[in-house]
């Protein structure tokens, strides 16, 4: 087919950095006309940050961009749109309180130099770009419609928009399988008529479908293009993956401790909305690593555990009692406790001091009579940072004067000065150094050694394969299977997590991934 | 993936009984207002009279013009704590050029526009600086007034001198109906179609609604922001030009703490300190309902000093409803 000759979009050594971060190093990538061209890799490879410098949403530091032949610079949305390019968001970027038609018709009504709205007229072309997807009211509000409702908007919003170069990062994770069918009909007729199709997704299968070539990226870096026809999901899954076990992990357990005592028992877990009859059990003196896509559901598990999360339905026994867990201070009384992934937002306090972080769990361990007792506070951080091995000016210091790692330190001797029984750490490791993680991968197996047990929820593949006794990989809000022991590697942790396979486990009772319906309120 | 997977939360494109809180809402504002002037005209005679109904008028229909700002500022996710510091800057600016011998229109044509000058540093504050709108309209109420005082020394200026032509704005009749009522109402109407219908208008609630969102769609959404506080600001600098003309003179505190009735009106009104939301007509309702519970308290020989702990109450009771109804209706899907 001669339309495959033409080169419309063009990306030469692009490089872009976040801070320290270095989210792109050196990446190439280019779009034949008519295509659709596939973006693969793990959380984190850059896919994301690669499409917005496509839309002009952020600017690389370095590289070339072409666009038809043609070198040039995307300043914002507005000029890519001009250019002919569109970009479906992963995380839905629509305006809740508007009404559908309107953020469908937005960039058009930006665009247009007409003074008055033709409500209309934006109501039919909303309704013309739905009706293939879904059948949705071109005049609800947004916020009245579900997730995946509301994704279908945000690709009808970019459908309209008349572009030659259509990117779609990771449309289907929150789509079922009919409007994720309805989309792939609708891709596959936007090629015919010769538009570029730029798809990200984690489904193998999908990809193998639906697309023509597939660059794969790891760490920010270009890794290849193949052409479909010439390559399988197995190739390019050990793409993905491609790399060293770059650090040490301490030693796994010997013997694997399914047999062991249970700490924890979660049973059906549901909200309704991000997790569905989500069940698993953690034994005493093991790792349990939950491990699946971002939006599948892990975070919001274990905060409706720990009563910072609403759930529907579903039974704990912690130590094998049956446990109400009401609130988070419900969940510290019982000793169970979580360390956020957001580390900045909801971790530490930024400005308060490194001593006064560590106490502000439970106050009363370092208070006399309802006032704080400074000496109190000061040994039991001495203490604390000492086990941590925590790099520190003074106590006094404000702990945003600490670096990353040891902010993430301080975050965790907070959860440990309330000697926990169950500690949920997610992602203990995002964003900071490699000395830090391997002693934060050291004191995680310690306490699990100590019979704390450990809950580790990581994107990044190569902790979870190197640090977990035993994993959960979550797919769309369910548990879809446990492996443990010499099953867990990468291959097998990226199909379950992309829905490719189950694996069974022993205990029948863990995994459970019937669906149950849930009645319509 | 497997073909029965089920989407988790119902389809709510259907929409409930709490679907459309924003038009009930006016329609209650309506419905409530009525009510009181039913309840009012058995209880005060001179309540249900020409007079009183334009006193009503006449009382609340400069500040509604400031509403209208305010609105357009909530709905863009910003506020605006200056507005009666700068109405009462354009008075006195305005006075104090025509004592010194300037032509009154051409000296409040640009007392308005050192009001749009004082929107546009506010809002470049906001947008270029990245400071809150809270902190740098506060800091701007401040200089305002400060500047009226320095201006007048503290003391009111009266212009006796002020031509018929331009005492007509604030004081004159066109069949039989107060100009500053007509104004009011221009201003309202146009606002209020503009809001719904004109291209750029629409922007407000995109930038409010979801700033990201409005950015990805192209939208420049700085300029959005800085234009909505230059028309805040101009807004104020018209009311400031038709008090003066009404009052025929210009005193410093004029305007005191009106940014908070002008904040709850529109809030009552269905604006939200969130932004996303609200509608110049319901501001302009909660502002009648505001000044018709004065009118009443007045007329019931209600001592003054229980007008803000009613009016508060309102506030309070408007939100809370507004919040409670919003939690059901996002339960409901």
């Amino acid at each position: 087919m001669t339309r495959f000759d033409e080169t419309v979009l063009e990306l030469i050594g692009i490089e872009k950095a976040f801070g320290a971060t270095r989210a792109l190093r050196g990446v190439n990538f280019s779009l034949r006309k008519g295509e659709i061209h596939a973006l693969a890799g793990e959380n984190g490879a850059g896919k994301s940050t690669l499409m917005k410098i496509i839309d002009g949403i952020h600017q690389p530091d370095a590289g070339e961009i072409r666009v038809h032949g043609k070198a040039t610079q995307i300043a914002d949305p507005l000029a890519a749109q001009k250019m002919g390019i569109g970009l479906v968001h992963q995380e839905i970027a629509l305006c809740p309180d508007v009404s559908v038609a309107e953020n469908i018709s937005m960039p058009m009504l930006n665009a247009s130099k007409r003074w008055f709205v033709n409500f209309r007229e934006i109501r039919r072309i909303a309704r013309d770009a739905i009706k293939p997807l879904a059948d949705i009211d071109p005049d609800a509000r947004l916020h009245e419609l579900s997730i995946s409702n509301q994704q279908l908007v945000e690709i009808a919003k970019a459908l309209t928009l008349n572009c030659d170069i259509l990117i779609f990062d990771e449309p289907t994770a929150a789509l079922t399988e009919s409007e994720t069918q309805a989309l792939f009909r609708i891709m596959q007729q936007l090629k015919a008529e010769g538009i570029s199709i730029i798809y990200i997704s984690h489904r193998m299968a999908e990809i193998f479908e639906q697309c023509d070539r597939i660059t794969v990226l790891r760490d920010g870096q270009y890794v290849c293009t193949e052409n479909i026809a010439d390559t399988s999901p197995d190739a390019i899954v050990g793409k993905m993956v491609g790399r060293e076990l770059g650090e040490l992990y301490p030693p796994k357990l010997s013997t694997l401790p399914e047999s062991g005592e249970v700490l924890l028992d979660v049973q059906n877990y549901s909200d309704d909305r991000r997790f569905n009859d989500v069940s698993f059990r953690v034994h005493r003196g093991e790792i349990f690593g939950i491990a699946g896509l971002i939006g599948a559901g892990r975070s919001e598990v274990v905060k409706a555990i720990c009563g910072l999360h609403k759930r529907t339905s579903g039974e704990l026994t912690f130590l094998g009692r049956p446990a109400e867990i009401r609130n988070y201070q419900d969940s510290v009384a019982l000793g169970i406790v979580y360390l956020s992934e957001d580390r900045k937002e909801n971790g530490v306090f930024l400005d308060l001091p490194i001593a006064g972080n560590i106490a502000a769990l439970d106050l009363e361990q370092v208070s006399n009579y309802g006032f704080i007792n400074r000496r109190l506070e000061r040994e039991q951080a001495t203490e604390l940072a000492q086990r941590l091995n925590l790099k520190y000016g003074r106590l006094e210091h404000p702990v945003s004067s600490l670096s990353g790692g040891n902010q993430q330190k301080v975050a965790i001797a907070k959860m440990l000065s309330v000697k926990p029984r169950l500690v949920i750490m997610d992602e203990p490791t995002r964003g900071i150094d490699v000395g830090a993680k391997s002693e934060i991968h050291r004191l995680t197996r310690e306490l699990a050694s100590q019979g704390v047990g450990v809950i580790v929820i990581s994107s990044e593949l190569p902790e979870i394969v190197g640090l977990c006794d035993r994993v959960m990989v979550m797919c769309e809000g369910r548990n879809n299977g446990i492996v443990s022991g010499d099953a867990i590697n990468e291959d097998r942790l990226i199909r379950l997590a992309s829905g490719m396979g189950q694996n069974i486990e022993n205990s029948p009772a863990e995994t459970t991934t019937q669906f149950r319906v849930q009645p319509a309120t | 993936m497997t073909a029965n997977t089920p989407s988790f939360s119902p389809d709510p494109t259907k929409r409930g009984l709490f679907g459309n809180i924003r038009k009930m809402r006016e329609l209650t504002l309506i419905l409530i207002i009525v009510g009181l002037f039913i309840v009012m005209s058995f209880a005060s005679p001179y309540f249900l009279t020409w007079a009183n109904m334009k006193a009503m008028l006449l009382s609340f229909s400069t500040e509604g013009i400031v509403v209208v700002g305010m609105t357009m500022l909530l709905i863009v996710g910003g506020i605006d704590l200056s507005v009666g510091a700068v109405m009462c800057l354009a008075m006195v600016m305005a006075a104090k050029l025509f004592v010194l011998g300037m032509n009154p229109w051409l000296a409040s044509l640009s007392s308005i526009g050192i009001c749009s000058i004082i929107g546009l540093i506010m809002g470049n504050c906001v947008t270029r600086i990245g400071m809150h709108h809270f902190i740098v309209t506060l800091a701007f109420m401040g200089i305002a007034r400060g500047a009226s005082m320095v201006i007048t020394q503290g003391t009111p200026i009266s212009l006796f001198s002020l031509p018929p032509e331009f005492k007509f704005v604030g004081q004159g009749t066109l069949w039989g109906v107060p100009f500053s009522i007509i104004i009011f109402f221009v201003v309202v109407i146009i606002a209020d179609y503009l809001l719904r219908n004109a291209t750029a208008f629409r922007k407000i609630f995109y930038t409010g609604s979801n700033e990201r969102a409005a950015e990805f769609s192209g939208i420049r959404t700085k300029r959005i922001k800085i234009g909505v506080t230059v028309l805040s600001s101009t807004l104020c600098g018209l009311a400031g030009i038709i008090y003066m003309s009404k009052f025929g003179a210009a005193t410093p505190n004029f305007g005191v703490g009106l940014e908070l009735n002008i904040i709850a009106a529109a809030v009552i009104g269905g604006a939200s300190l969130k932004g996303g939301e609200g509608t110049v007509f319901g501001a302009i309702l909660g502002i009648a309902l505001l000044s018709v519970v004065s009118s009443s308290l007045i007329l019931l020989n209600v001592s003054v000093y229980w007008q803000d702990l009613i009016k508060g109450l309102i506030l309070l009771a408007a939100v809370a409803i507004d919040h409670i109804l919003h939690n059901r209706s996002v339960q409901q899907g």
